[in-house]
Formats: structure tokens, C-alpha cells, sequence
């Protein structure tokens, strides 16, 4: 199954690829730093985002027949050395991280000029690509300390790149403080996971650990490293009550980093959580604990019902796509807590489909915080007639949220309904489509204040920037388009899938 | 079954538990936002010190090279590993600590205080007037 | 602290040794105890105590604040570039054996010590770079108000 590298004494680009992935955002920053002048920080962050989505694209290539890339680095072995590992899963994700990022950072010229002052630029800039460096650290690596260590990465970036949004608002501070302590905890208390398996595997490395750890489940410290791993991971991807941070943060945020942190950093928990999950722990131990069923189950529920009730309530957009978010959140953790590899399929790939559509929507929402002055919904009337392009856009966002069919969000959705419905539980099936409907509510809110409720009687169109425009619509075009070219979303989901279980059958 | 032997052989777990328990019920409970820092830092050091603790074999000693480059089988070695990961979790916490210390002087100045409740009492009048909080000017050209 | 003669008199003597003895742990990092982190965060130590007993504006003086920014940035380009040239070797990232053509053990010790020292440099400059953060704050709120 694994495609060892072999040395050659030549240089091959192909070869170092997963260790590129890294690098190119990981040196851009400190270029950036070193460099020091805003418009280069500027060219230097869109030509990383670039370069790194066509390495993603083509890792995602070679590992689309099922293959798995190991990569050693320093040329250190496995069980001792770090390992960065690709499969179709990790894949997947990194497409979805260094696409958003491709797209999020044309859009960001214009956003952050009016937003942030021009003396933090600069380091701006170098604090977004160490975030995204962080981000795809988490995914690509073998090594589950190396992943912390990528997680906090991501995670200071972001709480600097949050509490710039100060210069708008400053509640955005304290919810960068909140979001830092409650993030500091989550990763305190994933270290302890961490320390609790290494005290019985003597291993870091997933794979080692994964065999290792093997007829241990009866074991109270795997059992209780479970939990600190569950609870902290979900501190950070915020399953229901431990969602707290998440809305401010999102909302007092600027809006580019809104954009990007909603589309990556909650999907790449939920992808650390999947890892464990089913590369480490492996669903037979979750069958013994049956915590999927008593504790995700639930919550997951919960959090499609009450955030969306929540969201309805909304008096900011942002505000409001944000609880949208954690309900979202709720129906990836419904597809893993199926237990079933359709179900996973579903989880995956509405991770994707998500991360779409709600970088469009919360890129919108931004090129309204350009031309209203805010993203309140009173900012927002009659927003339909002066701003037509962003508007649309708006429109078609939120159709994909909903999962109205002929969009993203509907394949997902569908799927999901499916996979409920396969395991012989469809009163989830019915929940699935309630909270859609609820969805349905909110996104009414937002188009009904843009279109039907017309603050000024005069319409003058006064759109947002080009640059910004250009961004919303291919995330929004991408919406419709993987609603409709469903097959390679589908097939890789479904490959990861089953690559997930397969690892837990044989091992290798 | 407790027994003495069990209570006095899991001694760095009892450090840890009590440590680890202090620090978050200072960061539950205290109001002061420096205080919750302090709080997260001892949060943070208990785990540190669980990780050595288990990296300790009994009779081991310090995991350095001899200088004369020869290698006694009958000696052992402590677990330098958890050494390692914890020097990179502590710069970690450094790196979290002085950026929480960093929004706190933002905080300070912005609102005026550092102390929680006071801080709520401010945003819940921002959040209920539905205004924006600025003061400065606008910053774009726009 | 002007008025504090003792300290003035002690500070001018400690500066110099304590950054003689960052240089011993940075360089002998790879033999013994230490390294970079260690060896930055005292080379570091050597001017923030500068900087306390001192002015700060002395201590920008020496090492003003851009130069700080470019030295954490240089220590990581230092570092990452070391890796990067074993690529060109047809080695993996950070694999050192590829820095020296004739002896895989040569290549791990100047592999070690550069890497040391890109750590080195950036954690000094970050330790600074946060001192000078937080101390350039002062004026802004005044002290009655603390």
C-alpha cells in the first residue's frame, strides 16, 4: 500500500513534495518579516497560497488510486523519526485549506487596507501564512506531538490575527483573550491525551501507536486519554457547549480572517478529531466505549437545533453565520457519529462543501463591512439594489447553506440523509431536514433585509472592489459547481472513507 | 483497591492532579484577567511536569553522550523524549503567555480595566446599542 | 533606575560575561547541554537587563527595534534554508548528511550548528522583540493609573 521514497542522489521535486507543502507558506512569512514592505508582504502571500495549492492539487493526484506518501524528515525512519503522511483524506483537506487560502488572499488586498491599519500590514501577512502553515501542519503530519505543536502554531497566529479586528471593534480583543485561554485549555488538555498514550505506547507516531496500542482498550489510561483528546480537540472545533468562543471571535474578527478561520480551522479539528478517531484509536474501540452514540450523537444534534435557533436571532451576519457555523459543525459530527463508512463520507465531504460555501458568504459579508460600514442587518437594507454583484452572491451562498439542490451544500446534506437512513435511523433524517429548515429562516432573514427592506428610496450602485468581487464570485461559482460535478468530490470522500476503515481492519 | 502503596506510588500524579486542578479553577474562578494568565501558566506547568515525571526510569541517570565515546551497556538512561517535547511545549506557553499578556495591556487601554465583570458590563451595553464601537476614524481610503 | 549606583555598576560588569557565556552554550550545544534556546534567551537576558538598569533608548541604541524584527525573521530563513540544501543533494528535509560530501557525521555537526544558531538568533530577537513591545508601552498609560 505505501510508496516508500527512495534516494536518489539527483533532486526530485516530486519526491519532497509533502515537506514543499510546508515549507513554501513557512519561509514566505519570515520573508515577509525580513522583507518588510506591504505591497511585496502582499504579492509574496498570494504566490505561497498559489504555489501551495498546486502542490496540495498534485499530492492530491498521487494519492488518488489509494496510495499512501510517507516522507521522512532528515531521513530519520518512521517509529523514530518524524513521518509526514499522505493519504486521501489528508489530501482532501489540504486542497480545501490552500484553495480557500488562494482565494481568500486577492480578496484580502482590498479588506485589509480598509480595515487594518497600514503599520500592521506587513505583519499581518506573515501572521496569515504562519497560520495557514500551521493549519497544514496539523493535517499533513504523522506524528501526533507534531501535531500539537502545528495546532498551536495556527492557533496563536489566529488569536493575533482575531484581535486585530480592534481597529473595527474592540470586543475584538476580548474575544481573542476568550478564544486564547479556551484554546490554550483545549490544547493543554490535548497534551495530556497525548502524554496519557505515549505513557503506554512509548511511541508518537500514529501509525506505531495505532498498532500498539492495539487489544488495549480496556486500559483506564487509553480509555482516559480518549477523553482528554475528544474534549480538547472539541474545544477547538467547537462541538455544542464548548462553542463559546467561536461567535465572537468570528464576528469581531476582520473579515478575511473570519473568512479563512470559518472555511479551515474548524475543519481541520474535525479532521485531527476523525484522525484519532479512526487511525489511532480505530471504530472498534469506539464501538466498546459506544461514545459515539452516547456523547457526539447528541451533541451533534443539539447542535444543528439550538445553534440554528440561535442564528435565527442573529442581529449581525456575521453573527449569524457564525452560529450557522457550529450548527454545520453539527452535521459533520452526525456523519462520524453514524459509525458507518457512508456516514463518514458524508462528514468529509461536507467539510469541503462547507468550507466553500461559507468562505463566500463570510467574504460577502465583508464586502458589506467595506460599503455599509458594518455587518449588521439594519447596515444590510436595500443592500440587494446597490450592491447587485456582492447581493447575488449572497443569494447564492445562502442557498448552498440551506442545501437547496443544484448547490454544494445539497450533495452533502443528501448523503448524510442517506447514510441516516442506511443505518436504519431516519428520525435523524427527520432532524437533518429540520434544521435545514431552520437554515431556511436565517438565510430568509439576510435576503429578505437585502431585497425587501429599502432603507433609501434613491438606488445608487455602489459596489465593492473588483479584486474583492472576483474572490466572492469563484467561491460562489464553486458552490453551483460542485453541486453539479459531484464525481470527484464524492469519489476522494469516499476513498478516505474507506481508507479509514480499512486501516482499522488490517493493519499495515 | 486504594491502598498506601497505590497513594504514595502515583505521588506525580497527585502533583499533577492538585496542580492542574489549581490552575483552571484560577481560571474559572478569577475575575482578573492577569490572574487567569497566572492561572493558565500553572494549568500549563502541571502538564509539563507530568511529561518528565514519566520520562524518569527508576535508577536512571541523565541522557548525555559520554565524551570519551564509550557506550556502558549497564548504564540507564532516563527518557530524555518528554525532556524534548516539553522544551517545545514551554516555548509554546511562553509564546501564548506573552500574547495573552499583550491583549491584556490592549485590553486595558480600550476599555480601561482589566477586571471581567466590569469588561461585560461594557460589551453588554455595546452589544445592546448596536452600534459600533470605534472611535477613530475610518482607516481605508475607501 | 539612574539612582541605583550598585546595580549601574554591576549591570556593566555582568553584561559582558553573561553574552561570553550565551556564545559557550551556543556553541557547544551540540556536545553538551545547551544550544540555541538556551543560548538566545541568555544572549537576550544580557540586554533586557541592560535595557532595565539603563534606558530602554540605550538599549535600542545597541540593537534598534527593526534590526530585532529582521534578526528573528533571518534566524528562521537560516534554519529553513539549511534544510532546503539537502534537497539539492537528493537527501530529505533537514537530512544533514547531505551538508558535508565526504562524512555523513561532518555534515551532522555543521548541520547542527547553523541550525542551532538560526534558533538561537530568532529566539533572542523574539525575547527582545517582546521586551521592547511591552517597555515601549509604558509611556503610553502613566504610571498614577496602574
Amino acid at each position: 500500500m505505501s510508496l516508500s521514497i527512495s534516494h536518489s542522489d539527483s533532486f526530485s521535486l516530486i519526491e519532497q513534495l509533502p515537506i514543499l507543502q510546508i515549507l513554501v507558506p513557512f519561509v514566505s512569512a519570515p520573508l515577509i518579516v525580513f522583507i518588510g514592505n506591504r505591497k511585496v508582504a502582499w504579492w509574496i502571500a498570494f504566490i505561497a497560497s498559489l504555489i501551495s495549492l498546486l502542490i496540495a492539487i498534485n499530492l492530491l493526484l498521487l494519492v488518488n488510486d489509494g496510495s499512501i506518501i510517507s516522507y521522512h524528515i532528515g531521513g530519520w525512519a518512521p517509529p523514530i523519526g518524524i513521518e509526514y503522511r499522505v493519504d486521501a483524506l489528508n489530501a482532501f483537506v489540504l486542497v480545501l485549506i490552500t484553495l480557500i487560502s488562494s482565494i481568500v488572499v486577492p480578496y484580502a488586498y482590498k479588506s485589509v487596507e480598509n480595515e487594518i491599519p497600514e503599520q500592521h500590514h506587513t505583519l499581518f501577512y506573515a501572521a496569515y501564512l504562519l497560520c495557514v502553515t500551521g493549519l497544514m501542519g496539523v493535517v499533513i503530519t504523522g506524528d501526533v506531538f507534531n501535531v500539537f505543536v502545528f495546532l498551536e502554531i495556527s492557533s496563536l497566529a489566529s488569536y493575533v490575527l482575531i484581535s486585530l479586528g480592534s481597529h473595527r471593534d474592540k470586543r475584538a480583543l476580548t474575544s481573542a483573550f476568550n478564544y486564547l485561554i479556551i484554546g490554550t485549555i483545549g490544547a493543554t488538555f490535548f497534551v495530556i491525551g497525548i502524554g496519557l498514550l505515549y505513557m503506554v505506547t512509548g511511541t508518537l507516531n500514529m501509525v506505531d501507536m495505532a498498532e500498539l496500542l492495539e487489544g488495549k482498550s480496556s486500559s483506564s489510561t487509553v480509555r482516559s486519554a480518549f477523553a482528554f483528546i475528544v474534549v480538547g480537540v472539541g474545544l477547538k472545533l467547537a462541538i455544542y457547549p464548548l462553542h463559546i468562543w467561536l461567535p465572537k471571535a468570528y464576528t469581531f474578527a476582520p473579515s478575511v480572517i473570519t473568512a479563512f478561520l470559518a472555511a479551515t480551522a474548524t475543519k481541520v479539528a474535525i479532521y485531527i478529531l476523525i484522525r484519532f478517531m479512526f487511525t489511532i484509536f480505530r471504530p472498534s474501540f469506539l464501538e466498546e466505549l459506544n461514545v459515539l452514540d452516547l456523547v457526539i450523537l447528541p451533541l451533534s444534534i443539539a447542535a444543528m437545533i439550538i445553534a440554528s435557533l440561535i442564528a435565527v436571532f442573529q442581529k449581525d451576519f456575521k453573527g449569524l453565520l457564525a452560529y450557522s457555523s457550529i450548527a454545520q459543525v453539527g452535521y459533520i459530527l452526525l456523519g462520524i457519529s453514524l459509525m458507518s463508512e457512508r456516514g463518514l463520507t458524508a462528514a468529509i465531504i461536507h467539510i469541503f462543501n462547507h468550507g466553500i460555501t461559507k468562505v463566500a458568504l463570510f467574504m460577502v459579508a465583508g464586502a458589506y463591512v467595506i460599503k455599509r460600514g458594518g455587518s449588521l442587518l439594519t447596515d444590510l437594507q436595500g443592500a440587494g439594489f446597490t450592491m447587485p454583484w456582492t447581493s447575488t452572491a449572497t443569494v447564492i451562498g445562502c442557498l448552498s447553506l440551506i442545501g437547496i439542490p443544484g448547490t454544494a451544500g445539497f450533495i452533502s446534506k443528501w448523503i448524510l440523509v442517506e447514510a441516516a437512513i442506511e443505518n436504519g435511523k431516519w428520525p435523524l433524517a427527520i432532524i437533518i431536514i429540520f434544521s435545514s429548515l431552520l437554515a431556511v429562516i436565517y438565510c430568509w432573514r439576510v435576503i429578505e433585509t437585502l431585497y425587501f427592506k429599502n432603507g433609501d428610496s434613491k438606488i445608487i450602485v455602489n459596489e465593492a472592489p473588483l479584486s474583492m468581487l472576483i474572490s466572492i464570485w469563484i467561491a460562489s461559482l464553486a458552490c453551483i459547481y460542485f453541486g453539479f460535478n459531484t464525481d470527484t468530490t464524492i469519489s476522494i470522500s469516499d476513498l478516505a472513507a474507506k481508507m479509514l476503515y480499512l486501516t482499522s481492519l488490517n493493519s499495515y | 483497591m486504594i491502598t498506601w502503596e497505590f497513594i504514595i506510588g502515583h505521588l506525580n500524579y497527585w502533583f499533577f492532579i492538585v496542580l492542574m486542578m489549581t490552575g483552571l479553577y484560577i481560571v474559572i474562578a478569577k475575575g482578573n484577567l492577569v490572574k487567569k494568565v497566572v492561572g493558565l501558566n500553572i494549568f500549563q506547568t502541571s502538564v509539563f511536569m507530568f511529561y518528565i515525571s514519566i520520562g524518569k526510569v527508576i535508577g536512571g541517570t541523565a541522557p548525555i553522550f559520554p565524551m570519551d565515546m564509550k557506550i556502558n551497556n549497564d548504564v540507564v538512561y532516563s527518557n530524555p523524549l518528554p525532556h524534548v517535547l516539553i522544551l517545545t511545549a514551554i516555548v509554546v506557553g511562553i509564546a501564548t503567555t506573552s500574547l495573552a499578556l499583550a491583549l491584556i495591556v490592549r485590553i486595558r487601554e480600550e476599555y480601561g480595566t482589566i477586571e471581567e465583570d466590569e469588561i461585560f458590563i461594557i460589551e453588554q451595553e455595546l452589544d445592546f446599542s448596536n452600534t459600533r464601537s470605534n472611535t477613530d476614524k475610518p482607516i481605508g481610503h475607501f | 533606575m539612574k539612582h541605583h549606583l550598585i546595580l549601574r555598576v554591576i549591570t556593566k560588569l555582568l553584561v559582558g560575561p553573561i553574552m561570553l557565556f550565551a556564545f559557550y552554550v551556543q556553541f557547544h550545544g551540540d556536545y553538551s547541554p545547551g544550544g540555541g534556546f538556551q543560548a538566545g534567551v541568555i544572549m537576550a537576558v544580557g540586554i533586557i537587563i541592560y535595557g532595565i538598569v539603563f534606558d530602554m533608548e540605550h538599549a535600542k541604541k545597541v540593537l534598534p527595534a527593526w534590526f530585532v524584527h529582521k534578526m528573528l525573521a533571518f534566524g528562521v530563513l537560516l534554519y529553513t534554508f539549511t534544510g532546503v540544501i539537502s534537497f539539492f543533494r537528493g537527501k530529505n528535509f533537514l537530512d544533514y548528511s547531505a551538508l558535508s560530501p565526504h562524512s555523513a557525521i561532518h555534515g551532522q555537526h555543521y548541520g547542527i550548528l547553523i541550525i542551532e544558531l538560526g534558533v538561537g538568533i530568532t529566539v533572542s530577537g523574539v525575547m527582545i522583540a517582546i521586551y521592547y513591545a511591552f517597555g515601549s508601552r509604558t509611556s503610553e498609560i502613566n504610571d498614577a493609573e496602574w
